[in-house]
């Protein structure tokens, strides 16, 4: 079996081999896919096994544990640098997120959660272009499941506490002063709103967003490299050449879609908890 | 030549979501533009609007990859 692009620019990746020569133009390539965001390293391929974007994750964690502790250790009245960067991101979460969307009422206590969110969300998603990291944690399905889990619970449990109960939970769903046919069937559409499609789109949204973006970088690289490698003749060279240039272009971009997904991730999650916590619908 | 049809229709899956994300920013492009003031509000609706339109698309692209 020859060994294709990928995989050999895989195992060079991983273990500092050099890839196998393949007498150019020889080999056929393989476009990327699903199976180039499995990349276990320890544990081989079980369940357990412990992943690039376990590893990821596990970074940005003691990353922004680290920078908020050092940030905020002393803080003074004039800011240093740190602290200035801490506090225009802390000032974009509580007003522009949480204020504006919750209301000025009840944002205080959902603070934390918003912050932790974005902060989170921004730095994995950032990750996927830092040169030596580059992978996205979130466009493994699990990641946003797992933070998607975290809104639906305290959305469901903040909702049940502010309207007293199960049934004026349920009751408070359907929008008043609709006329009686309208009803069940609006009752019908706003349980599966509420029970399964937030939850579903906030995660795929988030995952979605990610994986395409990574896959888009890994054609645009990859194929540029197989064109302009293995093309075989002077003009698939050149359209290797400008393939690479454009992955550049598509860096930027994919950097304005982390920080947008990382927003709209957290002002959803804002969205669903004002309107659990509404005296009103 | 090779390929999966799913990712065609992909393609065209992504033509309504498309429309609909130009639709809600040339409108609050318009908005800021009568009422500047009002951006802080029209930021978060628009944006809002924009997520909830692009889970289409995005529901378009992991179905691509299910149905194969």
């Amino acid at each position: 079996m020859s060994p294709t692009v990928l995989s050999s620019l895989s195992t060079h990746l991983l273990s500092g081999a050099l890839p196998a020569a393949d007498g150019g133009g020889g080999t056929s390539f393989v476009s990327p896919g699903v199976s180039d965001f499995f990349w276990p390293l320890i544990g081989g391929d079980s369940n357990w096994a412990f992943t690039r974007p376990s590893a990821v994750l596990l970074i940005s964690v003691g990353i922004l544990g680290w920078f908020f502790i050092a940030a905020t250790r002393k803080l003074t009245v004039v800011p240093g640098k740190r602290q200035f960067l801490v506090e225009q991101v802390y000032g974009f979460v509580r007003n522009t997120i949480a204020k504006d969307v919750i209301g000025t009422k009840d944002f205080q206590r959902f603070l934390p959660l918003l912050f932790t969110l974005f902060t989170m969300v921004l730095v994995n998603n950032l990750f996927g272009i830092i040169p030596l990291v580059q992978f996205p944690t979130m466009s493994r399905i699990a990641f946003p499941i797992v933070l998607t889990l975290v809104v639906y619970v305290v959305y469901h449990v903040v909702g049940l506490k502010a309207k007293g109960g199960v049934i004026p939970y349920i009751k408070s769903m359907v929008p008043p002063g609709l006329p009686g046919w309208v009803i069940p069937l609006m009752f019908v559409l706003e349980l599966a709103t509420y029970f399964v499609i937030r939850p579903v789109t906030l995660a795929l949204r988030l995952f979605g967003n990610m994986f395409a973006g990574h896959l888009l970088l890994l054609v645009f690289i990859v194929g540029g490299e197989y064109l302009l490698l293995h093309g075989g003749n002077i003009g698939l060279g050149a359209a290797g050449i400008a393939s690479g240039l454009f992955s550049i272009v598509m860096t930027f971009f994919e950097l304005l879609v982390e920080f947008l997904q990382a927003f709209v991730f957290t002002i959803l999650a804002a969205l669903y908890l004002a309107d659990a916590v509404s005296e009103e619908h | 030549m090779t390929g999966n049809i799913a990712f065609l229709g992909y393609g065209l899956a992504a033509i309504g979501p498309g429309i609909g994300v130009g639709l809600i920013f040339a409108a609050y492009i318009n908005g800021v533009a009568r009422q500047p003031e009002s951006r802080g509000m029209l930021q978060t609706i628009a944006f809002t609007g924009f997520a909830l339109t692009e889970a289409l698309a995005i529901l378009g692209l992991v179905f691509a990859f299910i149905f194969r």
